[in-house]
C-alpha cells in the first residue's frame, strides 16, 4: 500500500521517452507501467512511440551493393598476404 | 591450417556477416553514402589491426560497431562540422497528437495506419534531414541502442544534454514525418472519405 497519488497522464507522458529507452529507475518504471495499464490514451501513445522507435532501429541493416562487397573482399584478402600488424592498403 | 590462416578466415566470415549492420550504422551516422562506405572500410582495417585486443569472439559485433562509432566521432570532432550551429527545433512536436486531431479521426487508429504505411525510405529521408548532432544522438540511442550514459561518454556531453537533445531530435523527426505524410496525401485522403 502507498499513500502516493496515482501518476497523472501529464507526468506519464513526460517520462515516456525515458521509459521506452529503459532509462528510468525501477520504481519510476513501474509507476509509468501501472499508469499505461490503466490509461488507454497513454497506452496508445506509448505503443505508437515504441513502434516508431523499433522502425528506426530496423535501419540498423543496409543492403550491400555488389561493388561495395567487392571492395570489402579485396580489403579482407589483403590481410592474408600482408605482414602481421599491417592493415594493408588503408 | 595455420593459426594465422584460421584467424584470418574467422575474421573474414565475421566481417561478412556483420557487413549489412556496419553499413547501416555508418549510413545513419555519416549520411553521405561514400563517406559511410569509407568509414566501414576503415573500421574493418582497424578491427584487423586491433584483433588481439578482442578477448571474446562472441563480442565481435559490438566491438566492431564501437570501433566504427569512435572512428566517426573522432572525425566529427576533429572536423568540428557545426560545433556552434544553432539547433532549431519544433519544440514538443508529437506525431501521435497531430494524428489525433479531430479532423483525422475518421480512422479508428490513425497511428497504426500511419506506421503500417511508413516506408523505410521515408524514415531514412527524415533522419537524413536532421541536423548532424540530432542525427547522431538518434542513431546512437535508437539504432545502436546505447544508454544515455554511454552516449554522454561518447559525445563528451552531460547526460541531461543527451536527454534534451534526444527529445528535440525525435520531435524534429516526427515533424518531418508528419510533413511528409501531409505531402503524400494524408489530408487528401481525409477529404476523400470525409462527409460533404
Amino acid at each position: 500500500m502507498t499513500d502516493e497519488a496515482p501518476m497523472t497522464c501529464e507526468a506519464a507522458l513526460r517520462l515516456l521517452a525515458e521509459f521506452l529507452d529503459g532509462e528510468l529507475g525501477e520504481a519510476r518504471h513501474q509507476e509509468v507501467e501501472h499508469h499505461l495499464a490503466a490509461c488507454r490514451s497513454c497506452f496508445s501513445r506509448a505503443e505508437f512511440e515504441r513502434r516508431l522507435k523499433a522502425e528506426i532501429g530496423s535501419l540498423r541493416r543496409e543492403e550491400i551493393s555488389p561493388s561495395f562487397d567487392a571492395r570489402v573482399r579485396q580489403l579482407l584478402d589483403s590481410f592474408s598476404t600482408s605482414p602481421r600488424g599491417s592493415a594493408g592498403g588503408s | 591450417m595455420t593459426a594465422e590462416a584460421e584467424e584470418h578466415r574467422w575474421f573474414e566470415h565475421a566481417v561478412q556477416a556483420l557487413l549489412p549492420e556496419l553499413l547501416g550504422v555508418a549510413r545513419r551516422l555519416a549520411w553521405n553514402p561514400a563517406d559511410a562506405e569509407d568509414l566501414v572500410e576503415e573500421t574493418i582495417a582497424k578491427g584487423w589491426l586491433a584483433r588481439a585486443t578482442l578477448r571474446e569472439r562472441d563480442r565481435f559485433n559490438g566491438w566492431m560497431i564501437r570501433i566504427l562509432t569512435n572512428l566517426f566521432l573522432s572525425k566529427y570532432r576533429f572536423e568540428a562540422h557545426h560545433p556552434h550551429e544553432p539547433l532549431e527545433t519544433e519544440g514538443d512536436f508529437s506525431l501521435f497528437e497531430r494524428m489525433h486531431q479531430p479532423f483525422l479521426l475518421w480512422w479508428s487508429t490513425p497511428e497504426q495506419e500511419f506506421l503500417d504505411r511508413l516506408l523505410r525510405e521515408d524514415l531514412v529521408h527524415a533522419i537524413e534531414g536532421l541536423a548532424e548532432p540530432f542525427r547522431i544522438v538518434v542513431t546512437l540511442a535508437d539504432v545502436e541502442e546505447l544508454s544515455y550514459a554511454e552516449i554522454a561518454a561518447l559525445l563528451e556531453i552531460p547526460i541531461g544534454t543527451v536527454r534534451s537533445r534526444l527529445a528535440r531530435a525525435r520531435a524534429q523527426l516526427q515533424k518531418a514525418l508528419w510533413d511528409h505524410a501531409c505531402q503524400a496525401g494524408l489530408r487528401k485522403e481525409q477529404k476523400e472519405v470525409g462527409p460533404e
